[in-house]
């Protein structure tokens, strides 16, 4: 694990640098080629007739995180778009705006924009904490009731094993119940929504399961206690084609093993 | 000076790349596809005349013969089948030499404008089918028969079935200058019911499927040893307690799973070496998943990449010098292609205009050409060859689903690889063009096949 956190450090700044140059390289490769087009039009196929500008829109949501009965703002901003649809509860908005939003739950909200150029989406979840239910008496609760209500799944961005800070709020919550639980060992699965390839969403998904491990061993918790595995894409939650439904599926879910 | 004709020819290669694009499947392979593939040369004209049957119990039999060798001669992608609207008469089709005999010229004029006639007899004596069959060369009467050959198995729709794959692999060989047909080849693929994966076996045209493992688990990312007497997967079984991601081995003659060491972590996605004697895979025992060969009876297992907070899957070797790994690696962001040596040196990204997400790469059996999956930026999964020299594409699917897991036949003409283009994930076989495209399977989900190359 020291080792590995040395070397990601590095890996991290060679990973930015190697962006950097691809950027440059694909912008020099993308002038080049334009230069070459003007140079020697006869060699193309037909220009298409100028298509109307596709449109884009950009959602974001300030906190990101709130406890159940807080509110957020939702704000975006849109081009080329007639038409812009939020969901759920939101409908129709303008160009650019923002609102006030309540979620009861963790929701992940969708914009749509729609023009004559085509769609385009975005989305943002606000991730909800819920109030302090009251404590049932620890005589009543087993401890599979107690890791079913209280340890939490940590979820991810696409393509992603980072952990995002509504998964460090339910990984700090996992690793309290597992210090006042030092006998239960846990296995973390990793998953994967359907839109990746079979092979690289199973090592995705044993990245997020040992990104949560990892998180967890440096809130202190034994690494001896925690086993990752991955499920790739093959055991989703949900299995609807959409954004809410791949957010569910992006996770290291936590299982109890004795 | 040196900047600008550097750019210059990057805009070459971009443009060179666009083009081969926007051809996709167009009718006139380039070069280096002809000579990836060996198609594209003129087809030979083959006329294949109803086979003669002796007795009740021959005729259903002959049926189901010739219509098994006329689809396998159709699919080869070497011959054009002469319709049987332009034969002469039926009473005059040979169904043996001497019914040939002066009448070539009946075949040779238009319409039929055959180059080749194949024609035969068969009977049935107990349980044996028994079929005589020939390949002539219509332009040269003069010349011996090119197949002249008896063919026997059972006296069962099965067994003709067989009999009509043998004779196709002769004809094609023949035809070919030497390389074999593939239709007695099989298809290894995964049909999943609710969370469960199983191994499934059918002939390359879709007969004869069979389930081959009964692990109640998920058996995917099969692939055939270069003999086809094992198939290395992905299973998912227990390792210190917890189910994880495994290497299984099944053989063909024992049917059964055979004992294969377990490791730490997720250790999943082998494929051969071509001496058949060691397996790539990805694993995370150590770290992150990375790529690491292992000897076949499980010992020795060596880490050939290093690159921490990345994975590294999908490793296939020249399947004819052994001597390079194509994988997937994400250490640049997005999944896209590397080659390396097989010791794990020299690793190089193999560029594609424009990036994405790039995934399944496999090597023709020549290991001149790659087929891949290929998710452009605002796209779709589709398939794509690429010659490795020049890096040069071509778009084999277009418009029609996800488009992944291709497969090379032995051939090199052939792929088979799963599409979702239908509402469900299905097997398909087409011609390494694009054209011939053909469904294998029709009911539940069906994917990541493995054409064996035996």
């Amino acid at each position: 694990m020291d080792s590995s956190s040395a070397s990601s450090t590095k890996s991290r700044f060679f990973r930015k640098y190697g962006l950097i140059a691809l950027v440059v390289a694909g912008t020099i490769a993308a002038g080049a080629c334009q230069k070459k087009v003007t140079a020697k039009p006869a060699a193309l196929p037909p220009a298409p007739a100028a298509a109307p500008a596709p449109p884009t829109v950009k959602l974001s949501a300030s906190p990101n995180f709130i406890n159940q009965g807080q509110q957020s703002t939702l704000s975006w901003t849109s081009e080329n778009a007639t038409k812009l649809d939020l969901e759920p509860g939101v409908g129709s908005v303008e160009a650019q705006g923002s609102t006030p939003v309540s979620p009861s739950q963790s929701t992940t909200y969708t914009i749509t924009a729609s023009g004559p150029g085509g769609n385009a989406v975005d989305t943002v979840r606000v991730t909800v904490s819920p109030a302090a239910a009251p404590q049932p008496t620890q005589e009543s609760a087993t401890i599979e009731e107690l890791f079913a209500r209280d340890v939490k799944d940590a979820f991810f961005d696409f393509n992603k094993a980072d952990i995002r800070p509504d998964a460090r709020v339910a990984l700090t919550q996992d690793a309290a119940f597992l210090r006042s639980h030092p006998n239960v060992a846990v296995t973390i699965e990793g998953h994967c929504d359907e839109r990746g390839s079979l092979e690289y969403n199973l090592g995705l998904g044993q990245r997020r399961a040992d990104a949560a491990k990892n998180f967890l061993v440096a809130l202190g918790i034994s690494a001896n206690r925690m086993t990752t595995m991955s499920w790739g894409k093959e055991h989703p939650f949900c299995t609807e084609h959409n954004e809410t439904c791949w957010q569910e599926n992006r996770r290291a879910h936590f299982v109890m093993a004795h | 000076m040196n900047a600008k004709r550097w750019s210059l020819g990057i805009a070459v290669l971009a443009l060179g790349a666009l083009g081969a694009m926007a051809l996709g499947a167009a009718p006139t392979p380039q070069a280096w596809f002809k000579t990836g593939t060996g198609m594209g040369v003129q087809k030979v004209r083959l006329a294949l005349p109803d086979f003669g049957a002796a007795g009740a119990t021959a005729q259903p039999l002959q049926q189901v013969f010739d219509k098994v060798l006329w689809d396998d001669l159709a699919y080869s992608g070497l011959i054009d089948m002469v319709s049987k609207s332009f034969y002469p008469i039926p009473s005059s089709w040979p169904s043996q030499p001497s019914q040939l005999q002066g009448q070539q010229q009946q075949w040779t004029q238009a319409p039929a404008s055959a180059a080749m006639i194949a024609f035969g007899n068969m009977s049935v004596s107990g349980k044996t089918l028994s079929v005589s069959g020939w390949l002539e060369d219509l332009t040269n009467p003069a010349a011996p028969p090119m197949l002249s050959k008896i063919y026997t198995g059972a006296a069962t729709a099965k067994g003709a079935r067989l009999l009509a794959h043998e004779m196709a692999d002769d004809i094609v060989e023949l035809l070919s200058g030497g390389s074999p047909g593939i239709a007695e080849t099989h298809i290894v693929y995964s049909h999943k019911t609710g969370n469960v994966a199983e191994l499934w076996v059918m002939d390359y045209d879709g007969a004869n499927k069979h389930q081959i493992t009964h692990m109640r688990t998920e058996a995917i990312t099969a692939r055939w040893s270069p003999d086809a007497g094992e198939i290395a997967f992905t299973c998912f079984v227990p390792f210190r307690g917890v189910v994880s991601a495994q290497i299984c081995l099944y053989s063909m003659a024992a049917h059964r799973v055979l004992y294969f060491p377990r490791f730490p972590g997720t250790n999943y996605a082998p494929d051969w070496s071509p001496n058949g004697r060691e397996l790539a895979f990805s694993s995370s025992m150590r770290n992150d998943p990375e790529i690491w060969t292992i000897n076949r009876d499980g010992t020795h297992p060596r880490q050939l990449t290093f690159t921490p907070r990345s994975v590294n899957t999908s490793p296939v070797w020249n399947p004819k010098t052994g001597k390079q790994i194509v994988f997937v690696s994400d250490r640049d962001g997005l999944p896209e292609l590397f080659m390396m040596n097989s010791d794990g040196t020299n690793v190089v990204k193999i560029e594609l205009p424009g990036m994405g997400y790039v995934v399944d790469p496999t090597w023709s059996p020549n290991a001149q050409l790659l087929a891949f999956s290929w998710r452009r930026v605002n796209g779709n999964y589709d398939l794509y060859l690429m010659d490795i020299a020049t890096h040069q594409l071509l778009q084999l699917t277009r418009d029609a689903g996800r488009n992944e897991r291709p497969s090379w036949a032995a051939d090199g003409r052939h792929l088979v690889f799963q599409s979702d283009r239908t509402g469900e994930w299905e097997i398909w076989t087409m011609l390494a063009d694009g054209s011939g495209l053909r469904q294998l399977t029709h009911h539940g989900k069906n994917f990541s096949p493995n054409w064996s190359w035996k």
